[in-house]
């Protein structure tokens, strides 16, 4: 059985066709990149994942996403623990306004973690785990806003981390940053990678091409490639990743 | 040959430079001066007016402020004695209609922006809101006083009083609890939702933590607003002249700005009256002064208690 396994799904905005018949299975403790032009779907199709897509008025979705099996948008299924299986990381670095203590505790909060050892001995585990413990130990309980914003974004993945999901969705994590910064996330999605499977949009491919094993290759709403990260750049099945990764257009 | 390229630097002579006319330079600047000079005498006169006022109530009034004239009741044919009733009256009247007020109006604020679907409904209720913004107080004072004083029989009371005020307030403090969330962004909503955090608790323990000093600016701009209203509490509550403190919401009161239209405009002496009427006014800009500073600290408390810094 498949991680994740989506079948036939078409998404709409309103009238606007945003994906057509997407079909893609993933295995576990994978790091999968989406790529593709702006607008064409890859996030959206990300969102879909987590169910986000439900705040957006007017979305409507056919066919089926099944994670371990079952189909998130069946009707027994409650959101918010799908959301705590299924993590998110977003594009601009978006911790809360509390101490980053608190930060990595929310998720464990909101979740009815109540015992205060356990709290504290997760956060610091999940802030180790995403290399951040030894720059922030000594400032707990100082403002998560006071760290620079490739810290932020490191902090969010931590967050994410921290109730332990199976699967971690991430929305062009490194775009809003710089270049050193964007390498110590990329190096974190690798650790993470035998913890859980992540599936990351990206608009540079040589960032899918480091990071990931399998990518999928977006167009126009469609899945045009699915394939072996390797084989994806070095020899595309189709002719319009071939245009696409040697920058015909896009 | 030289290949054109646009990082090749090109011979200064063929930049074409316009030639701005000079006379035009210190007409710009001229005309700025002019326009700052208007700003800053325009916002300085506001600055002076609201000094003048104040300055005016507080000459005239300081003299017959005394302990007594905060701790008695009227004597004499409200020529003489303090407005402790009037005081405790309109304080009644402010907790009355924030009770009331506060609770709903942030509830209905909440439902408007994040739970209601964005649709005709919500713009129509906004709408009403708006309108009722915009109802003069003396309506207020009508309506509350056929719904809550004689259908609800509530009598001339407290209670009927704060509801009539209450009502009042309810649409400044839902306007500004909806504008102060719709200003958060919705990074925030999706951060805590995607960690498995339900809505209520996304805007129990992050939207309106994050909103609240701009929710409690609205709060106490509506506690002003009710603390000074006559109107309103005309029909519904107010007393012409009750030395006795209330003992019950369904006892009625005497409250500060009526006191100050009772004293200033009948009576036995109005000669005599006239400084308690001073007074009053120095009074009541006090209390309004006082829940300001307050308001200033809890928004600063609130402030501190998100961490932004």
């Amino acid at each position: 059985m498949s991680k994740l396994d989506v079948k036939n799904v078409n998404f709409y905005y309103g009238d606007f066709h945003a994906l057509k018949n997407i079909d893609m299975q993933v295995e576990e403790k994978n790091v999968v990149a989406f790529i593709g032009p702006s607008g064409c779907g890859k996030s959206t199709f990300l969102r879909l994942l987590n169910r986000m897509n439900d705040l957006i008025p007017g979305a409507r979705l056919t066919g089926e996403i099944r994670i371990d099996g079952e189909n998130i948008y069946d009707r027994s299924v409650r959101i918010d623990n799908l959301r705590k299986n299924v993590g998110m990381v977003f594009q601009r670095p978006n911790p809360f306004p509390k101490s980053i203590f608190e930060n990595v505790a929310y998720g464990l909060r909101v979740n009815g973690i109540k015992d205060k050892d356990f709290i504290e001995s997760r956060v610091e585990e999940t802030l180790r785990g995403a290399a951040l413990w030894d720059e922030v130990k000594d400032k707990l309980k100082k403002s998560a806003f006071a760290l620079s914003g490739g810290q932020q974004q490191r902090l969010c993945i931590a967050r994410a981390m921290a109730v332990s999901p199976s699967i971690l969705l991430m929305d062009e994590p490194a775009s809003a940053l710089d270049p050193i910064s964007t390498g110590k996330v990329e190096e974190l999605i690798c650790d993470l990678s035998n913890k859980t499977t992540i599936i990351i949009v990206t608009h540079n491919m040589q960032q899918a091409a480091r990071v990931s094993s399998k990518t999928a290759f977006f167009y126009m709403g469609e899945l045009i490639e699915f394939n072996d990260t390797k084989r994806l750049f070095t020899n595309p099945e189709k002719q319009t990743t071939q245009n696409y990764i040697t920058g015909r257009f896009g | 040959m030289q290949r054109f390229s646009p990082r090749a630097p090109q011979p200064a002579t063929t930049m074409n430079t316009p030639q701005y006319p000079s006379a035009y330079a210190s007409k710009k600047k001229r005309t700025e001066q002019i326009v700052f000079f208007l700003f800053r005498l325009l916002s300085g006169a506001v600055a002076l007016s609201l000094l003048g006022i104040l300055g005016f109530i507080i000459v005239k009034g300081f003299s017959v402020l005394s302990w007594d004239f905060l701790t008695l009741p009227p004597t004499d044919g409200m020529t003489s004695g303090g407005i402790l009733p009037a005081i405790v009256g309109t304080l009644c009247l402010m907790a009355g209609s924030a009770c009331f007020a506060f609770p709903i109006g942030i509830m209905s604020g909440i439902y408007m922006n994040e739970y209601a679907r964005k649709g005709k409904l919500v713009r129509f209720i906004r709408m009403m809101t708006n309108n009722l913004a915009g109802i003069p107080s003396i309506v207020f004072g009508l309506f509350g006083m056929a719904l809550f004083v004689n259908y609800l029989s509530f009598g001339d009371s407290i209670l009927a009083g704060s509801l009539t005020l209450g009502l009042l307030a309810l649409p400044i403090v839902i306007r500004t609890t909806e504008e102060a969330l719709k200003d958060i962004p919705d990074a925030y909503r999706e951060g805590s939702l995607a960690l498995g955090a339900t809505k209520a608790q996304t805007i129990w323990h992050v939207i309106l933590p994050m909103a609240m000093p701009r929710v409690i600016t609205g709060l106490i701009l509506s506690l002003g607003r009710v603390s000074g209203e006559t109107a309103p509490i005309l029909f519904t509550c107010a007393a012409y002249f009750l030395p006795k403190l209330p003992e019950s919401l369904f006892d009625q009161c005497m409250a500060l700005p009526y006191h100050l239209y009772v004293v200033s405009t009948s009576g036995t002496d109005l000669e005599a009256q006239q400084p308690i009427a001073y007074g009053t006014a120095l009074v009541l800009i006090i209390i309004v002064l006082l829940i300001n500073l307050l308001a200033n600290s809890l928004r600063k408390y609130f402030s501190n208690k998100i961490k932004t810094k």
